[in-house]
């Protein structure tokens, strides 16, 4: 899970750069890079949350 | 470059290594009596084995001279630089590139050490050296050439009209959330302290064994970030010289700001005011200083340090609480989060169009990039060197496992109650 969480994120970067590239207007430009962090956020709590999972499992 | 602005800006980066020492001290202070030799120690080697390979490999790749460029919708995207190795032609470089060098030299020590203190009590000396280096060789000179080094970050502004592109003039990003991120992957891989996070109940509190090391390195810290924050304008922001006074000032009350606010959040929260917190707080505000100390107004600083004094012990006690991330000197919560804050104050406050997004996109890299490329390389590294020290090791302390004695010889170590 904390892989999987961990190849989110690089996709929320080119999300972000392709907002550059394809959105020359300010509006839809900011839209879409928000949207790029936003995925990268769901890619970083699923990494902590697997982290937290493995955490659990191995606890002393 | 003129030649008094040279002297001025070279005695403002001889001031850096200050900065160096002061954290190192926090991340010792702030780990236990018996690794504190090795956490020095490990500082120490972990700045010199970041100079060796960033003057190697690493300055090649973060230079301006020469770049990779690939071309996407007509665009140049600039990524890499391809400058001669081991600092080849140096002395026939421009004053402001040597500067630039001189500041990258300094800066790479920092990024590469800000990740040794979450690591503290359980991190092996070697690996922690040899992450050092693939730092240095890799990700930092990356981010450096992206940000200092007209890489495609930089030309945000030039090449889609955002603003004056990604701004950072003190490290922000390619040391502090660097640093931090690295942390991340560090306490991730390593996994906490033994007997951190108990089958049952609530973590285990293991505070740091030397308040007056931590305060110390605090306010040793403060010298060397106005020195790293008054460079930084120079070189990366072509500030001039009648705006210094103003950096300055900027980063005393940014930190001074997130110091109040920290003392105050604990003060309400716990009762008392907790000193380790207090110190991480004061960092996070000189950290989010290195990004917007030269770019905003003196009431502006204050709010950003206001806001990353409140947001460190909350982030800390977050980590630790709720998401069993075992980080003894907070590098996360003041050098990721408070880098991460800096940056966006930049975009937040800098007042030019477009800047918003150009701060968004630098950010976006760095949770996007170097997170992922980080926890890769430092999982490979794993690996070869194993990040964790054996259950004996952690048993003993550092210092006796890795050093064969301890910091205070002439004092008994306390035994440790989880290990019973």
């Amino acid at each position: 899970m904390k892989y999987a969480g961990l190849l989110v994120m690089p996709s929320g970067f080119f999300l972000t750069l392709a907002a550059l590239v394809l959105f020359p207007a300010p509006a839809p430009r900011v839209v879409f890079v928000l949207c790029g962090l936003a995925v990268e956020a769901l890619g970083l709590v699923v990494a902590v949350r697997g982290h937290m999972a493995s955490r659990g499992d191995t606890r002393p | 470059m003129s030649e008094s602005m040279f002297a001025l800006t070279l005695a403002l980066l001889l001031l850096t290594p200050l900065a160096i020492a002061g954290v190192a001290l926090v991340n010792t202070g702030l780990g236990r009596s018996r690794s504190a030799a090795q956490s020095l120690l490990g500082s120490l080697l972990i700045v010199s084995v970041a100079a060796i390979v960033f003057a190697v490999v690493g300055a090649s790749m973060a230079g301006t001279s020469g770049a990779a460029l690939f071309h996407v919708a007509g665009k140049p995207w600039n990524w890499l630089g391809a400058a001669p190795l081991l600092l080849g032609g140096f002395a026939s470089n421009p004053l402001q590139v040597q500067l630039g060098l001189l500041f990258e030299l300094f800066a790479v020590g920092m990024a590469a050490m800000v990740p040794w203190g979450s690591g503290a009590d359980r991190w092996r000396l070697m690996s922690g050296a040899a992450s050092a280096a693939v730092l240095s060789a890799t990700v930092f000179p990356l981010m450096a050439h992206w940000i200092w080094g007209g890489g495609w970050l930089a030309q945000l502004g030039v090449n889609f009209a955002l603003g004056a592109g990604f701004l950072d003039g003190g490290g922000a990003a390619s040391v502090h959330a660097l640093g931090g991120l690295s942390a991340l992957a560090v306490v991730w891989i390593a996994g906490p302290r033994k007997g951190k996070f108990p089958k049952e109940g609530l973590s285990t509190a293991l505070p740091g064994h030397q308040a007056v090391y931590v305060l110390f390195g605090s306010l040793l810290a403060l010298v060397g970030w106005l020195g790293w924050n008054l460079a930084g304008a120079v070189l990366w922001l072509h500030a001039a010289p009648a705006s210094l006074a103003v950096s300055a000032i900027n980063t005393l009350l940014s930190a001074a700001a997130a110091g109040v606010a920290t003392f105050t959040v604990t003060r309400v929260r716990f009762g008392k005011p907790d000193a380790s917190l207090c110190a991480n707080g004061w960092l996070s505000g000189l950290v989010a200083s290195s990004a917007c100390a030269s770019l905003v107004t003196p009431g502006e600083a204050l709010l950003v340090g206001v806001v990353a004094g409140i947001a460190t012990p909350l982030l800390v006690e977050l980590f630790e609480l709720a998401l069993s991330i075992d980080d003894p000197s907070g590098a996360i919560s003041v050098h990721a989060a408070g880098g991460l804050w800096g940056l966006l104050a930049v975009g937040l406050f800098a007042g030019q169009p477009g800047q918003l997004v150009a701060q968004l996109v630098g950010i976006a890299a760095l949770l996007g990039v170097v997170l992922p490329l980080v926890y890769l390389l430092f999982w490979l590294l794993n690996r070869v060197v194993p990040f964790r020290v054996e259950a004996d090791g952690e048993r003993l302390g550092m210092d006796l496992h890795e050093l064969g004695g301890g910091a205070y010889p002439e004092f008994v170590i306390h035994r440790d109650e989880s290990y019973r």
